[in-house]
């Protein structure tokens, strides 16, 4: 079973299926659903099979697929995962899951819906999997297609702003990292992502590399000051959209750095990790308080992502100044594997939030804060799953919100205490916006009519959150096995990280 | 059955309760939630009782293993595990036999809430936490059982969510708690860049190499690193344990039903920082300045918010600024290395203190759930149980010879005088100046509730009664050991050895050692001799001056109220802590907040630079395309004008 090109499945089974139902969907609509369902529960399955066969000992790549697709670059249809991925690419499968079944209730042309996810999450994994820079390229901007059209189409009011912003905004950052690649491409004549790892470079190529790949990732990520397009895209995305841009989409930026920033320029890294770790802060404490002022809870949710993502880049970064502070390598894997734990928790936690407010937001049409009021009287067994998911986001140890965040700051203090100092400000801060958005809309009396006509969470929905709820805890209360997954290539990057590429 | 299977048991009983009676609630019904949590609890106490007589009767050595490996990372281990020792095996029975009292007294007190089953569950998941945090072997635990009692905290003293009120005080109780945890875990951080672990064992063998060593925090200032992470760990303990400035978040719980009031905000929950203390003691000695900023900390506590209560009217926050003062007391002990006799004043506090909540509960019932003492007086004669257990536990909270409270009050005095570091004069002031000021308050709220001519009007006095046996046997179980309990534990608890596999002193710093000679003849003759000391007329004076103005001459008490009325003004205020920190972090941060939002995200960046650059785009293309006029002339000018300009550069440059 094994000899399958498995990684090939899981990006060309979803995109398959999608073909399908964007032609059979017209002819056979009470087939679209299923279809969907079933392929995504067929993807995800087979990313276990990825899991069940993974030797987390090891740092090499895994499950390699290589096949020339340019021969006169020199370009590879290249695939292969390692502990960095891998986690990623489950995340991906598990939540393209939890989006159909989210999305079973769409009327609007249906299976184009759910065909653009599933074209979307194909793509995702592709991207995680790809060993090839200009095949990682290629996956990169495509993704952006899919997401376009679901905004675009199945949006809100000014969903037209939104898209063009988002599009913009992330192209406009990816085509400095096509320069890179090609100029590395003339230097070492390869654009397997392995072989830049080992590309020799002096410092200024390296800084002017690394730039190009920061301002790429950090549009992804989104890091401040180029965050404003996703409360924007947030806002206007239907909930799947957000689900999916919050849970998935956003590691793609911090994905980026962990396997093109560091290793490939690691000097520029460590000459630069003061402007990342500085804007990383900023994200944790000024966007802390940004969060704070929304009246729009998905703007809220929105921001309360990017300051969650501060901690990701924060812990990526943190290496060079360990080094520096301690002169020794200790706590630098623990801030990298503590932002890897945090993109994954932030995926579960912050899908699980979209779709709390995805339930409300089905029943009243509102998003503002001030449309509800006292919801836990109607909808108790929701208000239950509501208070967990916004109290994993406040970091509450036993949920896997905690881990990730407890990890980078136990690594920033190893390298400064002031980086600890503002980045347990969060613990405030995300308690502060977290529970304020839940004591407004969920305590109280019953503010008005239509909470008062709510009817608690369907079956449906009752699988999403509890699904959800098993992994926000379950990572929480034993994070061992995701975080052992990972060990090997950690640790493999940290010490690679800390050798020098100059000539 | 294997003694880990039991250790395991006892934490996970009242767990599987709680997702029982939480989860299944309409399954189980409301005579099922309570039958489970109750069994659940139960259980587990008399498995804590096992455990604890194990180890005090029959010398069971210390304990400390690893459950599971909660994660490997970067060659740390983090484990999660168990340290079964002196110390924890009292906690263990002091917060099961409470919890236990609690579930039973809820049978009567929340019987008519539509909330039943899930208040069950709650105060079980708080007992899984709570013991969670007791039995830690390790830092990560602590934290968890730290953060998760907070959540249950919070989940109660808003389980009236419709009450706004109640939303408030437990956002505010969980920003408070934050406050202090942001602190906490900064010593974390500390002690694992310093120790390499984050096991107590491993930390402690690495303390004595971190000392001495110094570290610089800001503008070039040398601290040393013991004294950073003591003050960390400890700004926890204030937020946990509601010292100053960190306390204003305990009175307002008092929202809460009054039985989470008696369990977590009196006798367990905000004793945990008192707990970390006196657990992490090897760490604490090392620092005579850590110690000295508790001590002060402590003393200011126990003397400012014990002022408060005598001007408080609402039954419940009577006890519960009460309860600030007494942890103030036990901050004391731990302030001058006495952490055993803050353990023995936390487990003898954990007793009387939530027999007299739930005796005020007990009064809040019958008088249907009025809190206010002016519209009470004279309940006794229609309460006698609830009348005379809470004269049992307040003789116990004055420190009356013999009752509990006594030896341990009195060793926290006795042991402040003994002490020698910067802060103990003030200390001292402050410890007897409370000693009035406890015995003020205890018996103004004992004659306002339950003496004297009546206040309640005719409805609520013809429905007054003595309440349901399942409020009275909890109230009498708890007295019992809040009168004697003192007595019969006292001299092996401090003197007899049995706390010394888990607390650590320094020979130099060890004031209660030098107390021993005061039992050399037993407690009893202790007692007889409390009789005496200055301690037992201070509280004697307090005793007077409140029988005086709240039994015979009540209208003293309003003339004394407007002769003084600056003074009251301030303590009626609560000394303005709330409205500072209403303004200041409430107010700044949400304007902040706004602020940055507006003028940070939508005016700067969206504005200016987002909107702004596609903007200046639009303005240049359209320069630009006044240029493409489409006249020939137009365009031949411009070549001219350009051919002028090249040619003359040309000549310029040259």
């Amino acid at each position: 079973m094994f000899d399958w090109p498995l990684l090939s499945l899981l990006v060309w089974l979803p995109i398959v299926g999608a073909v399908a139902l964007a032609m059979l969907g017209p002819r056979y609509p009470d087939l679209v659903r299923p279809v969907a369902l079933i392929t995504a529960l067929v993807v995800f399955l087979l990313s276990l099979v990825l899991y069940a066969g993974f030797d987390s000992s090891t740092a090499a790549m895994q499950f390699e697929e290589r096949v020339v697709w340019i021969a006169a670059f020199n370009v590879h249809y290249h695939l292969g995962i390692d502990g960095l991925s891998l986690p990623l690419i489950l995340l991906t499968t598990f939540i393209g899951v939890l989006i159909v079944i989210g999305g079973w209730t769409i009327k609007d042309r249906a299976h184009l819906y759910l065909a653009a996810f599933l074209v979307l999450q194909g793509l995702m994994v592709g991207m995680f999997a790809a060993l090839d820079a200009l095949l990682f390229y290629v996956f990169f901007e495509a993704m952006l297609v899919p997401m376009f059209l679901i905004i675009g189409i199945w949006g809100g009011p000014n969903r037209i702003y939104a898209t063009i912003k988002f599009f913009l905004f992330t192209f406009f950052g990816s085509v400095f990292m096509l320069i890179a690649l090609i100029w590395m491409y003339l230097q070492g004549g390869s654009f397997a992502i392995l072989d830049l790892h080992q590309l020799p470079l002096s410092l200024s190529a390296q800084i002017w590399i690394f730039l190009a790949f920061l301002i790429a990732f950090a549009v992804k990520v989104p890091m401040w000051p180029v965050h404003t397009w996703l409360p924007d895209a947030h806002v206007e995305a239907p909930t799947g959209g957000s689900v999916v841009l919050a849970a998935v989409m956003l590691k793609i930026g911090g994905y980026g750095l962990v396997r093109f920033s560091l290793p490939i320029v690691p000097d520029a890294a460590a000459e630069l990790d003061w402007l990342v770790i500085g804007l990383s802060l900023v994200a944790i404490a000024y966007i802390g308080f940004v969060a704070l002022a929304q009246s729009d809870m998905k703007k809220l949710i929105a921001y309360s992502s990017i300051s969650h993502m501060g901690f990701v880049t924060l812990g990526l970064f943190l290496s060079f100044a360990i080094v520096r502070n301690t002169g020794e390598l200790t706590g630098a894997g623990l801030g990298i594997s503590g932002a890897m734990v945090q993109m994954i928790s932030h995926g579960f936690i912050s899908g699980a939030m979209f779709l709390a407010v995805g339930v409300l937001y089905d029943r009243v049409h509102s998003r503002e804060i001030s449309s509800y009021g006292g919801v836990a009287n109607t909808m108790p067994w929701f208000a239950m799953f509501a208070v967990l998911f916004f109290m994993a986001n406040s970091g509450l140890p036993g949920t896997s919100g905690f881990v990730g965040e407890f990890m980078v700051i136990l690594a920033a203090f190893h390298a400064n205490f002031w980086f600890a100092f503002v980045a347990g400000t969060t613990l405030l801060l995300g308690a502060a916006y977290s529970l304020w958005l839940v004591k407004r809309v969920f305590y109280g009396e019953v503010a008005n009519k239509a909470v008062a006509g709510l009817k608690d969470l369907g079956a449906r929905e009752w699988l999403l959150m509890t699904v959800l709820a098993v992994m926000v805890l379950g990572i929480g209360i034993w994070p061992y096995p995701l975080i052992e997954m990972m060990e090997a290539s950690v640790q493999n990057l940290v010490e690679h990280i800390v050798v020098s590429k100059l000539d | 059955m294997r003694l880990q299977t039991i250790l395991l048991m006892i934490p996970l009983l009242p767990l599987v309760g709680d997702l029982t009676a939480g989860l299944f609630r309409h399954f189980v019904g409301r005579a099922g939630a309570h039958t489970v949590t109750i069994l659940a609890v139960g259980l587990s106490f008399l498995l804590s009782a096992y455990v604890a007589w194990e180890v005090f009767f029959n010398n069971l050595p210390v304990l400390n293993y690893s459950v599971y490996t909660w994660a490997i990372s970067d060659g740390i281990r983090f484990e999660i595990g168990f340290l079964i020792d002196s110390l924890s095996a009292l906690m263990m029975v002091v917060v099961t036999f409470v919890s236990l009292m609690v579930h039973i007294y809820t049978i009567g007190y929340m019987k008519d809430d539509p909330g039943y089953q899930r208040f069950f569950a709650y105060i079980n998941l708080f007992t899984f936490a709570m013991l969670m945090l007791v039995m830690a072997n390790n830092f990560i635990q602590l934290f968890f059982g730290w953060e998760a009692v907070g959540v249950v905290s919070y989940l109660l003293i808003g389980f009236w969510f419709k009450k706004d009120s109640a939303v408030k005080a437990n956002l505010k109780a969980f920003l408070v708690n934050r406050v202090g945890d942001f602190g906490f875990l900064l010593g974390i951080a500390a002690v694992l860049l310093y120790m390499g672990s984050l096991d107590y064992a491993e930390v402690f063998a690495a303390t004595p190499a971190v000392e001495g060593q110094t570290m610089t925090v800001l503008f070039g200032w040398e601290w040393q690193v013991m004294t950073v992470i003591c003050i960390c760990l400890f700004i926890g303990a204030m937020g946990k344990s509601a010292q100053v400035p960190l306390h204003v978040w305990l009175p307002d719980s008092m929202e809460g039903p009054t039985p989470i009031s008696a369990l977590i905000h009196a006798a367990t929950m905000v004793t945990a920082g008192i707990f970390m203390v006196a657990r992490l003691s090897p760490m604490f000695e090392t620092s005579v300045t850590a110690l000295s900023f508790i001590l002060v900390i402590g003393a200011v506590t126990a003397l400012f918010t014990g002022l408060i209560g005598i001007v408080q009217t609402d039954i419940k926050r009577v006890v519960a600024y009460s309860t600030l003062s007494q942890l103030g007391y036990m901050t004391v002990a731990l302030g001058v290395s006495a952490y055993s006799v803050a353990v023995f004043h936390l487990m003898t506090h954990a007793f009387f203190k939530a027999l007299l909540f739930l005796a005020a509960g007990s009064v809040i019932m019958a008088l249907h759930h009025k809190q206010d003492m002016r519209q009470m007086g004279g309940v006794g004669r229609y309460m006698p149980i609830t009348a005379a257990t809470a004269w049992l536990g307040s003789l116990a909270l004055i420190g009356f010879p013999f009752f509990s409270g006594f030896y341990s009050k009195d060793l926290i005095i006795e042991a402040v005088k003994l002490a020698d570091r910067p802060g103990v004069a003030f200390a001292t002031f402050a410890v007897y100046a409370g000693v009035v000021i406890t015995a003020l308050y205890s018996f103004r709220m004992l004659y306002l509730t339950f003496h004297g001519p009546t206040r309640m009007d005719e409805e609520t006095r013809s429905h007054a009664h003595e309440s349901p046996w399942v409020v009275t046997v909890p109230l009498v179980l708890l007295a019992i050991p809040s009168v004697l309990i003192g007595y019969f534990t006292v001299v092996p608890l401090l003197f007899g050895g049995a706390l010394e596999d888990a607390i650590f002193v320094r020979e130099a710093h060890d004031v209660v050692a030098q107390l021993a000679y005061k039992f050399d003849n037993g407690p009893f003759a202790f007692g007889l001799a409390g009789f005496l000391t200055p301690v037992f007329w201070l509280a004697m004076l307090g005793v007077g001056l409140a029988t005086y103005i709240y039994l015979f001459n009540q209208a003293l008490a309003e003339r004394l109220k407007q002769r003084l009325i600056w003074p009251w003004t301030v303590l009626d205020r609560k000394y303005g802590f709330d409205e500072l920190y209403q303004t200041v972090f409430t107010g700044g941060g949400l304007k902040l907040a706004s602020g940055l939002s507006r003028g940070g995200d939508r005016f700067l960046i969206d504005g200016l630079l987002v909107n702004g650059s596609a903007r200046l785009v639009g303005r240049l293309s359209g320069l630009l395309r006044q240029m493409q006029s489409g006249f020939l002339y137009h365009y031949a000018f411009a070549m001219i004008i350009g051919l002028v300009a090249l040619m003359a550069s040309f000549v310029l440059l040259r």
